[in-house]
């Protein structure tokens, strides 16, 4: 049974050492609410891993477990598997993992999950880096981005983990942003009625890692959705519902300088990630249009 | 319920830990690492929430009749989201200690 030392904030403990402007307290506290209290979690070490507590400090008031960064996937399946096999079919099995749990190290449990279409909801939050560690750039850092692995920019465009997700036929899969937090509840309530195996893609900004004041960071992340950066999309049933047009697509100028980590890319780079966040937006539309 | 082992750590004078479970919903003072702290001009707030609503630490509560938010200063880290997400620019951030 779990000690009450302090009130909770939803099913979130108050006072959580995360970076002052991060925001990933809110996706917790938006998720478990929703989710409800009959909720097994699932985090991996990383930013997230501070939700799991420390010692005989717990942070959530939700059961949890946090496991190993490769195999958030596979302990929530066993979750999952184990409830089934007692009968019980109302407690919901969530693992929220950061990028590098999910793109990177976690991405073969992830797709074996998928595939076997376990009734799991992953929700991965991505701040494009391993920013617990020390900012370490991850398959999801983004063309042109300075990490401590990649000091002069990163070469190479990022994976595009939605797409990977819409390619094993999940019942459900959504991106959303913390700059729409209306939107990130209505796609985690959509989420949580379906049965199956439901994957969140959230962008969380990282004001340590970025480099911007720790107060931009809803303004940090809403430039993106304007930019096309990150693009509001919901996979329903093979069904691809994009959000609103972009208003400055393929405009990212504004974007990147509002970052730190771009301070050492190139106009020619500039320009090539605008035409990408173009290019990556038009195909997505046309995805829809099917 | 199976009693967890009692483990002590490799310091046991300063710490013990009941095992590999936590059972105690505890949280860390967060409001001594604030710098700067939001200040509302209550002649322009709109009562909207929208700085409830991105506060991270859940720190702010609106009301709807008096004052219109008050702070819980215990967890409010200073970040200045609330401020810079106030659509009316009714918060601003002023340094920690400063009277106004």
């Amino acid at each position: 049974m779990l000690t009450y030392k302090v009130q909770p904030k939803g099913a979130v403990s108050p006072g959580i050492s995360t970076c002052q402007g991060c925001m990933i307290d809110v996706i917790f506290r938006n998720v478990l609410e929703i989710m409800g209290d009959d909720t097994v979690l699932v985090v991996p070490p990383g930013c997230a891993a501070q939700f799991s507590g420390t010692g005989p400090e717990a942070s959530v008031t939700v059961p949890g477990i946090q496991g190993n960064l490769e195999n958030s996937a596979a302990i929530a399946s066993g979750i999952a598997n184990g409830f089934k096999h007692q009968g019980n079919d109302h407690t919901k099995v969530v693992a929220i993992a950061g990028d590098g749990g999910t793109v990177d190290i976690g991405l073969q449990s992830l797709s074996g999950a998928m595939e076997r279409n376990e009734n799991i909801l992953y929700i991965c939050y991505d701040n494009e880096a391993y920013m617990n560690t020390g900012i370490q750039g991850s398959s999801s850092t983004p063309l042109a981005a300075s990490t401590t692995t990649t000091p002069a920019g990163k070469k190479v465009y990022n994976k595009d983990l939605i797409q990977i997700v819409m390619a094993h036929h999940v019942p459900y899969a959504a991106t959303a942003s913390i700059a729409n937090i209306p939107d990130l509840r209505k796609k985690v309530q959509k989420a949580r009625d379906i049965v199956g195996c439901r994957v969140l893609h959230i962008m969380s900004p990282c004001p340590t890692g970025w480099g911007y004041p720790s107060g931009k960071t809803v303004e940090v992340a809403r430039e993106a959705i304007n930019c096309g950066a990150w693009v509001l999309l919901e996979y329903e049933n093979g069904k691809v519902t994009l959000g609103r047009e972009p208003s400055e697509l393929g405009k990212a100028e504004k974007y990147f300088s509002m970052q730190k980590r771009f301070k050492g890319a190139s106009e020619e780079e500039i320009a090539a990630a605008g035409r990408h966040f173009a290019e990556r937006y038009e195909y997505l539309k046309k995805l829809s249009a099917i | 319920m199976q009693m967890q082992q009692n483990m002590p750590t490799s310091t046991p004078s300063k710490r013990r830990v009941l095992g590999p479970c936590s059972h105690i919903l505890a949280a860390a003072h967060t409001g001594s690492w604030r710098l700067e702290r939001p200040s509302v001009d209550e002649s322009l707030c709109i009562r909207c929430g929208t700085c409830a609503r991105y506060c991270p630490t859940a720190c702010i509560t609106v009301s709807r009749e008096g004052s219109p938010l008050s702070f819980d200063w215990t967890y409010c880290k200073g970040c200045g989201i609330c401020a810079n997400e106030c659509p009316k620019k009714a918060l601003k951030m002023i340094p920690e200690g400063s009277d106004d």
